[in-house]
């Protein structure tokens, strides 16, 4: 069997995903990726899951800053636009 | 943000606008201060970090050419300014020794999920994953369990998805702020986003099932 065409087991793609959706796959394992998920319903539901997991993250709200941080900077900005001004 | 809405605020920004401004600071803000924490011993000097950072983009600004996005300029300027403190400040840890600790041989699932090598179809799913219920994904408590098994990463992880999946940054961004290679930070989102679909799975699976009965410990079980 050649090294290029040797099947993807399961176990393998499910280490690639990653690197599959980053588009960083060599040419010959993004084919065998491919290859692969066409006929198995698992990595399937697997390459899914995991993008549901990248897509439901983004959707998770950052904390805001703080506001007397905030308005800190906002006071620093004033100083500064006088200084600029004065200068 | 768009390039021609940052092209705005810069203008904006050197014209003294300081409704740009605070936009700046709304959307980048906590993230900065995020970022700075990866470098740095404490909230407070990672504060001031933010803060001088701050400082340093509204007088840089007229020199800004606008080479690279606002955003990557902003980054370069405050990780710059945060490893140098951290390493003044003796934070024994530079973010990029921690990214490979014990991430070596970590599988993404667990082995026993698959079929072993002497079964005819070695590293075939034994136990695939089932479809989720799609519906569920969004809601509020879904999202809690994701936030949660964020936040129990391991540092280097949890920094990196947070900027990747929940920030959104490009992998070259998170390369460029935290000083590792593309192939590192790619190795530590996989990591992370493994365990955080292996804790999805084990709640969406779990839950709306019949109440699992208590089950009795192995351990104080034995004591009679």
């Amino acid at each position: 069997m050649s090294l290029f065409t040797r099947e993807m087991a399961c176990q393998e793609l499910v280490e690639l995903v990653t690197a599959y959706f980053d588009g960083s796959l060599s040419r010959s394992d993004r084919r065998r990726f491919r290859t692969h998920i066409s006929g198995c319903d698992g990595c399937t539901a697997y390459v899914e899951q995991m993008r549901l997991v990248i897509e439901a993250s983004g959707r998770l709200t950052e904390e805001d800053i703080d506001p007397g941080a905030r308005g800190e900077l906002l006071e620093a900005f004033r100083d500064w636009k006088v200084e600029g001004s004065a200068g | 943000m768009t390039e021609s809405h940052e092209q705005e605020l810069v203008q904006r920004l050197r014209d003294g606008d300081e409704a740009a401004f605070a936009e700046l600071i709304d959307t980048y803000g906590a993230t900065m201060l995020r970022v700075a924490q990866m470098f740095v011993r404490d909230r407070a000097t990672a504060e001031e970090v933010v803060q001088e950072t701050w400082l340093a983009v509204l007088n840089g600004i007229d020199r800004f050419e606008g080479r690279s996005s606002l955003k990557t300029w902003l980054f370069r300027i405050l990780t710059n300014r945060a490893k140098t403190r951290g390493q003044r400040d003796g934070r024994m840890v530079p973010f990029s020794s921690l990214a490979g600790a014990g991430e070596e041989g970590e599988p993404s699932v667990d082995p026993d999920r698959f079929l072993g090598p002497d079964s005819p179809h070695p590293g075939a799913w034994a136990a695939p994953p089932l479809a989720w219920p799609q519906e569920r994904l969004l809601e509020r408590e879904t999202l809690g369990v994701i936030q949660m098994a964020i936040d129990e990463l391991p540092e280097a992880q949890r920094d990196v998805i947070r900027l990747r999946d929940v920030e959104g940054w490009t992998p070259m961004e998170v390369a460029d702020a935290l000083e590792i290679t593309d192939g590192n930070q790619r190795v530590l989102l996989h990591r992370a986003r493994s365990k955080v679909r292996a804790a999805l799975e084990v709640y969406l699976s779990s839950e709306g099932a019949p109440q699992a009965k208590p089950r009795s410990n192995p351990i104080s079980g034995g004591a009679r």
